[in-house]
């Protein structure tokens, strides 16, 4: 019969036959057999994401946040969410743990030739006052509009080190270049970077400032190489934690290590390092246009949940655990061997990537055609053993492949936090 | 937009917008008691003078420009007389004022007074320590060391780090790019 044809083509094929007819029959019959959850979901089932997130436990998001966002759950005024602070000074920089903000850009710069480990420590004693004052609500020194710092709103600003800035002042690089994955598209326009800095507040006018500031003072040492700016749901527009939907639709990034000191921070090797963890930032654009394409039935085989609850296809609530081995009742997989969250799947959660991601969605062109995408922050330990795997499953076989490209791509390494007195990186350097 | 004719004569100090409204203590931060604040920012002096947020304008070579907030916690008033750096042979202390419906640089008669248990800030656009002469650069980050003397009190020793900043400009040529 037609599904053991379709079977063959999806095990064999993989991505090629997302969206094809054959796979809407097998995933209709997957959407039925799964359980009293509300069989095939239709388009028309659209209820607010934020009164539909009180079902969820609602707090798959990092853990460790200050908490300072203002009451939970209730809709804070906004003087509340302005003035919150998030703080700067710890263990680990701000920024990672840290509950995400509303608003983010990420710059890398390129140190310009010449610049070595002197001018790197002036740099970045430099960087870190300035966020140590705007974090705090305080302008920063020599500030020119001190007026908008006055509103940190939740700023963080979080500091990562390429492997040329290793290299410009003489120091061992933690970083191994990714391997090149098979399906991405890289433009070395969104790519590498000597210095990262990640600006992530509640409010767009806070990023803005800070973001202004930076730049002012990285630019005497560097060229700023890319920028990308993010967001995500607004302070006010869902609980705070609760897992953000991308713009495909997508509740995105429920499965977070929950340990993170196990899964996030650096526990061994260089002491400069340890407390600190890496960040491998990739920018993968969304064909909206063809995403418009594939039906709700398709869309939800292709992630293997469900659009509306974040539920994995055998189960009822965004954090019920996928049940990859059961089977519908034709023998298939209810989650297709091929299905994003199958693919994704780390199973020890200490290996667990945490994924922070922000959406971007740049002007859209005449003909009406969307530039759109995510910004996708993955923290980790080790890249090699926690990142690297997951993404060659990705890039062997993920139904999403058909929608979604990476089309930029920078590995950092974030060093630990620091005290009143020190600055980012002064164990490293 | 005033004169820059006037500004580019001598030590005057050009000023850019903000240079006709100062703005209190902004470009040093307004919380001088700030425990946060880096430790080289504050040093305390005899006479219970102190410098928050000290910063000296990047220069190749020239003239430049510090600033910060002058903090007395004692209950009298302070007078700073003179300002000495490694980095210049000849400082002096500077006012801003209105002449002629220009803003003009000129030094300031008498020195800076801190008022008892009070701030003066210093900072582009009011009053500042003017920096002549300067033959080594002031790179971005740099580390100034700075000695104030007041009048009958212990001098202040403090370091000022050295920021870039587009106002303040010590030597300002029309079609100048910066």
């Amino acid at each position: 019969m037609a599904a053991g044809i379709s079977r063959r083509g999806l095990l064999t094929g993989g991505a090629a036959v997302a969206g094809g007819a054959a796979m809407t029959v097998l995933a209709t019959a997957a959407a039925r057999d799964a359980g009293p959850a509300g069989g095939v979901a239709t388009a028309g089932q659209s209820v607010p994401a934020a009164s539909r997130t009180s079902g969820g436990s609602g707090t798959s998001g990092p853990s460790g946040g200050s908490g300072a966002s203002g009451p939970s759950g209730a809709s804070g005024a906004s003087d509340v969410s302005a003035s919150a602070v998030e703080p700067f000074h710890g263990p680990h920089q701000a920024g990672v743990a840290t509950t995400p903000q509303a608003h983010a850009v990420f710059v890398a710069f390129d140190l310009r030739p010449g610049t070595g480990k002197e001018a790197v420590v002036r740099l970045m004693r430099l960087l870190t006052d300035d966020a140590r004052r705007l974090t705090q609500g305080r302008p920063a020194l020599a500030d020119t509009e001190p007026e908008l710092a006055v509103a940190p709103a939740r700023l963080t600003v979080t500091f990562g080190f390429g492997p040329g800035l290793f290299a410009a002042a003489k120091t061992k690089s933690p970083l191994a270049p990714l391997p090149s994955f098979t399906t991405d598209k890289l433009d070395k326009r969104w790519s590498g970077g000597d210095l990262l800095v990640q600006i992530c507040a509640d409010d767009p006018i806070t990023v803005a400032h800070a973001l202004r500031m930076i730049v002012k003072d990285a630019r005497s040492f560097t060229r700023v190489r890319w920028s990308q700016r993010g967001f995500r749901r607004s302070a006010h527009a869902q609980a705070p934690g609760a897992t953000q939907r991308n713009l495909m639709g997508q509740l995105d990034g429920t499965v977070n290590p929950t340990d993170l000191d196990r899964a996030v921070w650096i526990t061994d090797g260089p002491e400069g390092l340890r407390g600190g963890t890496t960040l491998v930032l990739r920018r993968i654009r969304m064909n909206l246009e063809t995403w418009d394409a594939a039906d709700r039935v398709a869309r939800e085989f292709t992630i293997g949940r469900r659009l509306d609850t974040g539920a994995p296809l055998t189960g009822r609530a965004e954090h019920d655990e996928p049940d990859f081995a059961r089977l519908n009742r034709l023998g298939f997989p209810v989650i297709s061997e091929y299905a994003h969250i199958r693919r994704a799947r780390t199973e020890d959660p200490g290996l667990r990537i945490l994924r922070r991601p922000y959406n971007y969605d740049e002007g859209v062109t005449e003909a009406g055609t969307s530039d759109s995408g995510l910004i996708f922050a993955s923290y980790q330990a080790d890249i090699g053993r926690q990142f690297v795997p997951v993404q060659r499953r990705l890039s062997e076989g993920d139904l999403l492949n058909e929608w979604v490209t990476t089309i930029g791509s920078a590995v950092f390494a974030v060093p630990p936090g620091c005290g009143p007195d020190g600055w980012i990186g002064d164990r490293l350097l | 937009m005033f004169s820059r004719h006037v500004l580019a004569f001598g030590c005057l100090l050009a000023l850019t917008a903000c240079g006709a409204q100062p703005t209190s203590t902004s470009a040093a931060g307004d919380a001088p008691a700030q425990t946060t604040a880096p430790a080289q920012v504050t040093a305390p002096a005899g006479a219970g003078l102190s410098i928050t947020d000290p910063w000296v304008k990047t220069t190749e070579k020239g003239m430049t420009a510090a600033f910060g907030v002058l903090v007395n916690d004692s209950d009298a008033a302070v007078t700073v007389v003179s300002a000495a750096s490694p980095l210049s042979p000849t400082i002096e202390l500077h006012e801003v004022v209105e002449s002629g419906g220009k803003m003009v640089m000129r030094a300031k008669e008498g020195g800076f007074v801190v008022p008892a248990h009070g701030t003066h800030p210093l900072e582009p656009g009011g009053d500042h320590i003017m920096l002549m002469g300067v033959t080594e650069q002031v790179k971005p980050g740099a580390r100034i060391p700075f000695t104030i003397t007041v009048k009958d009190g212990q001098p202040l020793e403090f370091t000022a780090v050295g920021k870039d900043f587009a106002g303040g400009k010590e030597d300002y040529q029309p079609g100048m790019d910066h």
